[in-house]
């Protein structure tokens, strides 16, 4: 239980004691209250029926002061374990410029609200304009939304556009090498819309091309989600898929790392209509799950079917550039129940974290993250061959992440590994372990976990 | 005062139709595009759609408002206005001269469903 | 740099760079040895800046920006409150920000407790059984509810409950998810003061009905007082309460939306519990429930057992998962400092003093602005207009015009019940004279009205930059950097 006390006067006649948070005097209350006309706060509730008002008061600790606050939050920071991370599986442990979070920390953006008065709000607009276009420059789709809350309700939210777009059809497939937990993110979603939705069973690894088409020749397909690279890390052929796809009239999509796009083939590049997926990759702290950053760029034929916000470049009264969040009438407080989705939010300040660290970066930059950081992943991936305890599962290209397999018992490992401060990879089932590599890990540390293990 | 023609008919949620033989033009009334304001975007069907009376078969969007279009006839559509992809401003200009689809109609006893223009300007008088 | 004004790819010089990584000591080139049908055909055009140039542009946009930190926000429905510092840096304790979603429980103890702590105090301050923290933001959790809602009707076989009743008052985002959860929306007329007419809504109560979703203060800020009439109406019709905490702060220690009768209901942590807004988010926002529809809450579950220790769970009965991990970790963090820097003793006065807050305002412009409904508010209010309306200036011409004093506007044009709707909430945090100074402001904009409208019609005039053209905007979409370069040409 949390103790805490707070260092406040309680003053003789009110109960308003004074807080950092709340600013008012006794004299500023009783004036106020003789502006209104009233005595006491309380009359000021006297509509509310008395049965509903509540005079307890809340089983919750008392107040602390900064002091006693840092206290209680380094003794549950105690509790955890910050890991040397070599797994990934949706949040990857990729490093992040100083810069960006010294910007972030700017006020000016972080206690902004939505940019519904342009004129006082050009800041946010411009960043959202800018990342728009970096994510655009990286999927090679043509527009960007001003982001989604995380890349499961984004391929959920996209999966809606296919829908919305094909018109008649309510039937949409998703591959079962798209990872698990967006997966189920989609099933919820489309489960409770209405939307039918298909699995493509995976073969060897990847997408089965062949249920894919034959799924498609029934002729109600709205369109496919397809992923790059997938759920083991495999960067998955889709040579002539989209032609199949558009030929049987659906819609391609596709959920994509977009900081692997910067050296894979792009969804525009393979033929998608859309993209999704989670900016996490692009630097941002894994924070036990978020927040992370949605995103969703499509062709421009698709523009009206994307949810969300979205910016647009204008002029002002005098003819100066200026940003302004356009489009609008697709939303939820114009629309309604006729909207593209509910969505009333984007994860802003997270737009604008992947926006400073794609600025850092530049496409050279990306590429090296990629480069050091499927070396990496490749180097560990040969140790663990070569020790002849392990089997690569899938014989298939990939980038970062690989799934392997073993005899060794890799549950107690992964404890021993804990002990000595490292994530080991995720256990699959059926001694299936899935590693992945970034470009903060060391070949010292790749080293040390391949002893680690292979001592066994 | 917004303008209303004699020589069509129109729905109280502000379609007009004008038949010519078993073709309907559809388009919104002087009335609802000054209501709108600019507009911005039409949201238009496909050839081939079957639209049915009373069922929304588009929209139009302004700035800050959108509007489905409700359709005042049953059929299939025949043609859209594609001048309005690019130009969703004729229908502020003109709303009477720009049609926005056109129906091969399947029951033309519907119209009587419909109002007159007398009517309709009662309606807009309200 | 007042005229500061390039894009980020317009400072950008070929060869620069604004990043530094460890030296490449591996022998093998992975990428080069992948088949190159899987590589990048044509290399993205990012820029190529170097940090300072990075660090300028942003610092120099950021001054762009207005803020809670820069001035007074009375944005109604909104509760623009003060972002407390403090939060701000327990949110960045790196055993907290390096702790990978998946990590083994025994390693994220402090994390799960946090969260359960949280999900706690939520549910007492709420009066609901549990909570869950996964929904994003507060749309997200109006959905997660409906969701909720849904596989309660689902569980108990009554598959004809297809609708959700929503005042026409109610803010468009509750009609946008009941229709992404699949439902038809009802729509219950609102009396003239902007309550639910109790007359209106009896016959819609029938067998078909999943719920009703509503806030208390309505989005004219009063108290719904025929909330246990409408409670138990719902109830026999077999139908659910959705509660929309956009309106919760007022009743913070005065009314626990479970005690009206509520079984479900979503929390803004960015409203009520402080935490930044963001420019429009990260938000969160948690669902709590009534104790029978717990079981439905989504996937993943934190839970505590005999032995104080905490574990991620899934149950069976879920609606399913509706995030990709636990939500917005980092912003629950904030929230849960606000609650213990507060405590009991404090969070009490929360509402009543922001209830207080927004009383003062609206008896000291009520003069010059037409006030539809007398009688105390809760945390907010609804102008419509000015009270002279022979002048010609609209809600809009003052919003700006508030723009050019150094404040934020009010919400405006919203609710729809009136046509120059001007909705302000002052929030608890603002001080007597902050309120004062707007206040002057305000019937200063009322005086301009009157002697010389047209400087109030053409604002803002002092602001970075003026009216936007925002129907071009719209009818020629330009979206990217490269889409502007292209019209530029």
């Amino acid at each position: 239980m949390i103790v805490g006390h707070a260092l406040c006067f309680k003053k003789k006649n009110h109960n308003y004691m004074s807080h950092k948070y709340m600013p008012h005097s006794e004299k500023d209350i009783k004036e106020m209250l003789e502006a209104i006309g009233v005595e006491s706060i309380d009359s000021l509730y006297k509509d509310v029926p008395e049965e509903v008002i509540y005079k307890e008061e809340y089983n919750i600790p008392s107040g602390m002061s900064e002091i006693e606050l840092r206290r209680h939050f380094e003794e549950l920071a105690g509790k955890n374990k910050p890991l040397v991370v070599f797994a990934g599986v949706g949040a990857y442990d990729h490093y992040s410029p100083s810069v960006v979070s010294h910007l972030l920390s700017r006020s000016e953006f972080y206690t902004a609200y939505t940019p519904y008065q342009p004129e006082i709000s050009q800041g946010t607009l411009q960043y959202i304009f800018e990342y728009q276009s970096m994510i655009s420059e990286l999927t090679g789709l043509e527009t960007t939304n001003a982001s989604m809350y995380d890349g499961a309700t984004a391929a959920a939210e996209a999966m809606f556009m296919l829908v919305a777009s094909s018109k008649k059809r309510n039937r949409v497939l998703i591959s079962s090498t798209v990872l698990d937990n967006v997966r189920k993110v989609v099933e919820t979603y489309t489960r409770v819309h209405g939307i039918e939705l298909t699995e493509i069973a995976e073969k060897d690894g990847v997408t089965d091309l062949e249920v894919l088409y034959a799924e498609l020749e029934k002729g109600d397909v709205a369109g496919v989600l397809l992923p790059v690279p997938n759920k083991y890390g495999i960067i998955e052929d889709y040579t002539g898929v989209a032609d199949r796809i558009h030929d049987a009239k659906g819609y391609m999509a596709m959920y994509a790392d977009p900081s692997a796009l910067a050296v894979l083939k792009t969804p525009a590049e393979w033929g998608a209509d859309v993209a999704c997926g989670d900016g996490q990759t692009l630097g941002m702290p894994l924070t036990f799950g978020g927040p992370y950053l949605g995103f969703i760029s499509c062709s421009k034929g698709m523009l009206r079917k994307m949810p969300g916000r979205i910016v647009g470049a204008t002029k002002d009264a005098d003819g100066k550039r200026a940003f302004v969040l356009t489009l609008q009438a697709r939303e939820q407080h114009i629309r309604r129940e006729k909207a593209t989705s509910n969505i009333c939010s984007n994860q802003s300040l997270m737009a604008l974290y992947a926006t400073i660290y794609l600025s850092l970066l530049g496409a050279k930059g990306l590429r090296e993250v990629n480069e050091l950081a499927s070396d990496g992943a490749h180097y560990l991936c040969d140790k663990l061959l070569n020790s002849g305890k392990f089997k690569l599962v899938y014989n298939k290209p990939f980038l970062k992440e690989f799934v392997v397999s073993t005899e060794l018992d890799m549950e107690k490992i992964n404890k021993k590994l804990l002990e000595k401060g490292i994530m080991g990879g995720i256990l699959l089932g059926d001694g299936k372990v899935e590693f992945a590599v970034t470009e903060k890990r060391t070949k010292e540390e790749i080293d040390t976990l391949a002893n680690l293990i292979l001592e066994n | 005062m917004s303008k209303i023609l004699d020589d069509r008919k129109y729905a109280d949620s502000h379609e007009w139709v004008k038949l010519e033989g078993d073709v309907a033009s559809v388009g919104i009334s002087d009335y609802a595009q000054h209501a709108l304001g600019n507009i911005v975007y039409v949201d238009m069907p496909e050839v081939g759609d079957e639209v049915t009376q009373g069922e929304d078969f588009g929209a139009v969007e302004s700035v800050k408002a959108a509007s489905d279009l409700i359709s005042p006839v049953s059929g299939e559509v025949i043609e859209v206005n594609e001048e309005l992809v690019d130009k969703p401003e004729l229908i502020n200009e003109d709303a009477f001269g720009n049609w926005i689809m056109k129906v091969k109609i399947s029951d033309p006893s519907e119209l009587d469903n419909l109002m007159d223009a007398d009517a309709y300007k009662k309606l807009c008088e309200e | 740099m007042k005229n500061y004004d390039k894009l980020i790819f317009e400072v950008s010089q070929p060869g620069r760079q604004g990043y530094s990584l460890p030296k490449n000591e591996y022998k093998e080139n992975a990428l080069n040895s992948l088949p190159g049908n899987l590589m990048r055909e044509k290399a993205a055009e990012l820029p190529e800046v170097s940090e300072l140039d990075v660090v300028r542009h942003y610092t120099n946009l950021s001054n762009k920006n207005f803020g809670v930190d820069t001035g007074f926000y009375p944005l109604g429905s909104c509760t623009m409150k003060y972002n407390p510092k403090i939060n701000e840096e327990v949110c960045i304790i790196p055993e907290f920000t390096s702790l990978h979603p998946l990590q083994d429980e025994e390693s994220v103890q402090g994390a799960l407790e946090l969260y359960w702590n949280l999900q706690n105090m939520l549910s007492e301050i709420a009066g609901l059984e549990e909570f869950t923290l996964n929904p994003y933001a507060g749309a997200h959790g109006e959905l997660t509810g409906l969701m909720v809602m849904k596989k309660y009707h689902e569980a108990r076989g009554d598959s004809k409950r297809t609708k959700i009743i929503v005042p026409d008052s109610a803010h468009g985002t509750n009609p946008a998810s009941a229709m992404v959860a699949g439902f038809d929306v009802v729509e219950v007329k609102s009396k003239p003061n902007g309550s639910i007419d109790v007359e209106d809504l009896k016959p819609l109560l029938d067998d078909t009905v999943a719920g009703i979703m509503m806030t208390n203060p309505n989005t004219l800020g009063m108290f719904e007082t025929e909330i246990i009439e409408i409670a138990k109406l719902v109830h026999e019709a077999g139908g659910l309460l959705y509660y929309d905490g956009a309106n919760l702060n007022p009743l913070l220690g005065k009314v626990r939306p479970g005690d009206m009768g509520f079984d479900i209901m979503h929390i803004n942590l960015h409203k009520t519990f402080s935490t930044p807004h963001g420019g429009g988010g990260p938000g969160s926002g948690p669902v709590g429930v009534a104790k029978h529809l717990v079981k439905y809450l989504p996937n993943p579950r934190i839970v505590k057992d005999k032995e104080g220790k905490f574990h991620i769970t899934e149950n069976e009965e879920s609606l399913g998962q509706i995030s990709n991990f636990f939500g917005n970790f980092g912003v629950m963090m904030r929230a849960y400092a606000y609650i213990l820097s507060l405590g009991k003793e404090n969070i009490k006065n929360v509402g009543p003093l922001a209830t207080l807050n927004a009383n003062y305002i609206k008896e000291n412009l009520k003069d010059d602005f037409l006030l539809p409904i007398e009688g105390a508010c809760k945390h907010e209010f609804v102008f419509d207009g000015l009270k002279d309306k022979s002048t010609g200036v609209t809600t809009l011409n003052v919003a700006k015009r508030l723009l050019d004093y150094g404040f934020h506007a009010p919400t405006i044009y919203f609710p729809l019940l009136f046509h120059e709707s001007m909705m302000i909430e002052p929030t608890e945090t603002e001080s007597k004279d902050t309120l004062d100074e707007f206040i002057a402001v305000m019937h200063k904009i009322a005086k301009e009205a009157r002697e010389t409208p047209e400087v109030v019609k053409e604002a803002p005039h002092n602001t970075i930059v003026r009216k936007l053209d925002e129907t071009t905007a719209a009818k020629n979409p330009i979206l990217t950097y490269r889409a502007l370069k292209e019209s530029e040409k």
